[in-house]
């Protein structure tokens, strides 16, 4: 199946801005999701809010578009009640980590087999380009015009610590590694977390004067480097890209099915 | 895997938005925008199919069709 086949190419051209980093996002999914020869009634995309969260729009898939940081919980009901989908998460850094901060630790916690996808633009920029969790210290935004003071989260680190089970990084320059890892993450058996990083030209780009999107691309190449590196070693600074963790741990609906069998024994 | 050479160049004109990436980031400089902000492939002859471009496009609007060669 082509991966045009997988768009709702009435909604075209998508309403994305220019060189916005979300729709490369979406080419590399549906390219993960293509090498999975996956029917498109075997996936489920839910998203909250945000230009991050239009994403489900796009997708010939089953979609849901639910309330502003409360994806993973729309998720979990769905994915409890209907176990057989394949349950996808695009959510954007301030979706996942500011209002939905509590829904996401607690995903990870459950082991609950999904895909949450962080489309880490470090801004809000469907309201403007106010300062999200991501953000980090000494960036520009609306709301933090001499500076913002607050201290980024380290996705990565977060998922891991909560528990999640399958945790990556990539970027939108590193296309093919997406995709890759996209893969992963759905064939993995657990809650699974990636963080993209990824372009917001309008206002993060604008804001923090990083150029064009292409620009933007060229500084998440610089600015990063594959798990392990030489190059971590010699500069700490340099953010890691790859899988950080992918292990078995019991799946929340399977563990769930037997607490119902523990339950019934005897009774039908 | 056998190695891929150029057909065509398929650039939907319809959904891009002129971003300068694919531009920006082809190996062989091969596209340019035109007048209209539009990418188009200025030098087809030089495109060595490694679909860079189509990877890398956040409007879906450029696909390199390949025939295969052993
Ligand atoms: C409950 C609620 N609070 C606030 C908003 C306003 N709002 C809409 S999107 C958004 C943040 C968008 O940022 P992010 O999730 O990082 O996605 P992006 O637009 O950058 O892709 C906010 C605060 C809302 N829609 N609902
Ligand atoms: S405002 Fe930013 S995140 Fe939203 S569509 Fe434009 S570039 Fe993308
Ligand atoms: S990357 Fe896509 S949208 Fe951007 S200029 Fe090239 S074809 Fe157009
Ligand atoms: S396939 Fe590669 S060489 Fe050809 S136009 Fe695209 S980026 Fe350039």
């Amino acid at each position: 199946m082509a991966i045009r086949d997988f768009l709702r190419e009435r909604f075209f051209p998508h309403m994305w801005c220019p060189g916005c980093g979300h729709g490369i996002v979406l080419n590399n999914m549906l390219r993960a999701i293509q090498t999975l020869g996956m029917s498109k009634n075997e996936i489920a995309m839910v998203s909250g809010i945000g230009c991050s969260s239009r994403i489900s729009g796009y997708v010939d898939f089953h979609t849901l578009h639910t309330i502003h940081g409360r994806a993973l919980a729309f998720a979990t009901g769905l994915k409890m009640s209907m176990p057989e989908l394949n349950v996808i998460v695009p959510m954007g850094d301030g979706d996942a980590l500011s209002i939905g901060g509590n829904h996401f630790i607690h995903a990870c916690r459950r082991n609950i087999a999904m895909t949450a996808l962080v489309m880490n633009n470090r801004i809000y920029g469907m309201t403007g380009g106010q300062f999200s969790p991501l953000s980090g210290y000494g960036t520009l935004a609306t709301t933090a015009p001499y500076t913002n003071i607050d201290h980024g989260f380290d996705v990565v680190d977060l998922a891991i610590s909560a528990g999640a089970t399958f945790v990556a990084r990539t970027t939108t320059y590193h296309a093919k590694q997406m995709a890759d890892i996209i893969r992963e993450a759905i064939i993995h058996d657990g809650f699974s977390v990636v963080e993209i990083m990824t372009q917001c030209p309008t206002y993060f780009g604008r804001k923090n004067k990083l150029g064009d999107a292409s620009n933007m691309m060229e500084w998440m190449k610089d600015i990063t480097t594959p798990v392990g590196s030489k190059a971590k070693e010699e500069n700490p600074d340099l953010i890691e890209r790859g899988i950080f963790v992918q292990k078995e741990l019991p799946e929340y609906c399977s563990e769930y099915n037997k607490v119902i069998e523990r339950a019934m024994k005897g009774r039908s | 895997m056998a190695k891929q050479k150029l057909k065509q160049h398929h650039i939907n004109r319809d959904w891009c938005k002129g971003c300068g990436i694919c531009v920006h980031f082809c190996p062989k400089k091969v596209l340019e925008l035109d007048e209209e902000d539009k990418a188009v492939a200025a030098r087809p002859e030089d495109c060595i199919a490694c679909k860079l471009c189509e990877l890398r496009c956040p409007d879906l609007a450029i696909e390199i069709e390949t025939e295969r060669s052993e």
